[in-house]
């Protein structure tokens, strides 16, 4: 098994922390992982997104142009990313702020309001959390029980009151999320 | 753990003495994660905020003239402020780890990841018939392997060794399985041990003096024959590599660190499409594993060098091949990392199709 995703949007969306631990629980759980962020000047534009893998075998390249799985949370991100999902592969994004749906035919295609949910229940600092559960109900490569040994391993001691939240916030979100195109 | 970070942690479990810096993107977790950690508290070991890349080098080379394991970390423009600090350390053999995380240049260019510091590293950045032995870590494991080794092996040879690393490794995490600590040196190791070390006249032997300065040309003429004996040595017993589907290949690729990671992607992509490719990657630059390049022109017709440069290592390994098979060089610069896919299409159109 070879898991390789990139997720994307906005500078303090959370990208690169539900990277982190997505990586950390794959970690946890005995798998071989890379976390790649952008950074500098890239991010400095208000942008930022990280490439994670999670495999079986030892991981080749960090760096990848195309991906099975797109997290995607801006419209910048969908016009730079859309293109780069395997054929066959998935695009998750949150219609929250998008222009332009996706419009590729040969991927599946999924939805999650995850930022009008997020401020409903009002777990908007877990708003990345939520989009994690809806990404783990439809590849669940890692287990719960890892996930939470990966919050404990990435989130500061003083933040660990907040685990249950974050445990929340993904159950939220594998409720949430919606096919928009499947392949079959 | 960052790339950066687990260097740091590694360097304390070393049983690093003291480091010396001054910051710089894209390496400043390092000596931001050594004052976080206060390894004066668990080791003894000294971190320092130095005035500038200049007096941090000189540091080293203070602090290593006492036998202790010294070391620095910088990129690219701050790594050639320290060139003659650098010199100097060779020139008076002094051992001590350095680590340049690879910036895209020249001048203050940018902060994103390059390889275009190969030359500056591997023939000498500053001046004098001096080599520095040169790691290039591929990966964060190494990043933490290869300061544990970086220090035995500038003792060793009583030499700096250079960690030859960029901002993708630095910045991206792995899994990384660190060492125990191991204890810092004592006083009494460090006379054993280092017995040219300044660490006090004792009346049962002679002054040590600690200098790169030989007026007398005969004097220095022996003294460069003595380094150049040891840089010898160092290529008799040091040259490290890893070779990644070799056996059945065609064709090959050399390339070190983040390009060494891309390619494999490639070797993958490229077999997926019938092309049998491998890779060969030096681990040491320095001392460079020309032997086994050679050897490989047996079998393989041509020779992709992959580089995040305008074209470096690839003179080493055309001295290598000496012509024997084709050797055509692919690379990115100023801070962009090739993609897999442009490098497969390279290797189509500049070696199996050129």
């Amino acid at each position: 098994m070879t898991e390789e995703i990139i997720i994307a949007g906005f500078g303090g969306q959370g990208v690169l922390s539900m990277g982190k631990i997505l990586a950390y629980s794959g970690v946890m759980q005995d798998k071989e992982v890379s976390w790649m962020p952008s950074y500098g000047p890239e991010m400095r534009g208000g942008t930022a997104n990280v490439t994670v893998i999670i495999s079986d075998e030892r991981i080749s390249s960090p760096i990848l142009n195309a991906y099975d799985t797109a997290i995607i949370l801006n419209q910048q991100s969908m016009d730079k990313f859309e293109s780069t999902v395997k054929p066959g592969g998935i695009l998750i994004y949150d219609p929250n702020g998008i222009t332009r749906h996706p419009e590729r035919k040969d991927i599946s295609i999924y939805s999650i309001e995850a930022a009008e949910k997020a401020g409903e229940l009002g777990l908007s600092k877990v708003f990345n959390m939520i989009v994690l559960g809806g990404f783990l109900k439809l590849k669940p490569i890692v287990s719960m029980e890892y996930i939470h040994k990966g919050l404990q391993k990435s989130l500061p001691a003083r933040h660990h009151v907040l685990i249950p939240e974050n445990e929340k916030a993904i159950e939220v979100g594998k409720e949430l999320i919606k096919a928009k195109q499947t392949l079959n | 753990m960052k790339g950066n970070e687990a260097f740091a942690e590694a360097a304390i479990r070393a049983g690093a003495d003291g480091y010396f810096g001054y910051p710089i993107t894209p390496q400043s977790e390092v000596m931001e994660y050594l004052m976080a950690e206060k390894p004066h508290e668990r080791t003894g070991m000294i971190v320092l905020q130095a005035e500038s890349e200049v007096a941090a080098i000189n540091m080293v080379y203070g602090g290593a003239a006492t036998g202790k394991r010294v070391m620095t970390s910088s990129s690219s423009p701050g790594i050639s402020l320290k060139q003659e600090g650098i010199s100097y350390l060779c020139g008076a053999e002094l051992p001590c780890l350095i680590m340049n995380a690879v910036r895209g240049g020249p001048g203050l260019g940018t902060i994103q990841p390059s390889q275009s510091d190969y030359f500056q590293s591997t023939k000498g950045g500053g001046h004098g018939d001096y080599r520095l032995l040169v790691l290039a870590p591929a990966s964060v494991q190494e990043m933490a392997d290869f300061a544990r080794l970086g220090f035995d092996l500038a003792f060793k040879y009583r030499n700096p060794v250079l960690v030859l690393s960029d901002g993708a490794i630095g910045q991206m995490m792995e899994k990384v399985y660190l060492d125990p600590q191991r204890p810092r040196f004592t006083d009494e190791e460090i006379k054993q041990n280092t017995p040219w070390a300044t660490t006090g006249k004792t009346p049962d032997r002679e002054r040590n003096i600690i200098t790169s300065l030989a007026l007398e040309s005969a004097k220095m003429e022996q003294h460069n024959i003595a380094l150049q004996a040891k840089y010898r040595q160092m290529e008799e017993e040091e040259v490290r590599y890893e070779k990644i589907g070799c056996d059945d290949a065609e064709y090959a690729f050399v390339a070190y660190g983040t390009s060494s990671r891309i390619c494999q992607k490639a070797i993958q992509l490229a077999r997926e499409q019938g092309i049998k490719v491998g890779l060969m990657r030096p681990i040491t630059l320095f001392p460079f594993p020309k032997k086994i390049i050679a050897q490989m022109t047996s079998r393989v017709k041509g020779i992709l060098v992959v580089e995040m440069s305008a074209g470096q290592m690839v003179e080493d390994v055309r001295l290598a091949v000496e012509g024997r098979v084709k050797v055509e060089h692919f690379g990115r610069f100023g801070g962009i990392i090739p993609s897999p896919v442009e490098v497969v299409e390279a290797l189509k159109k500049q070696i199996i199709g050129g």
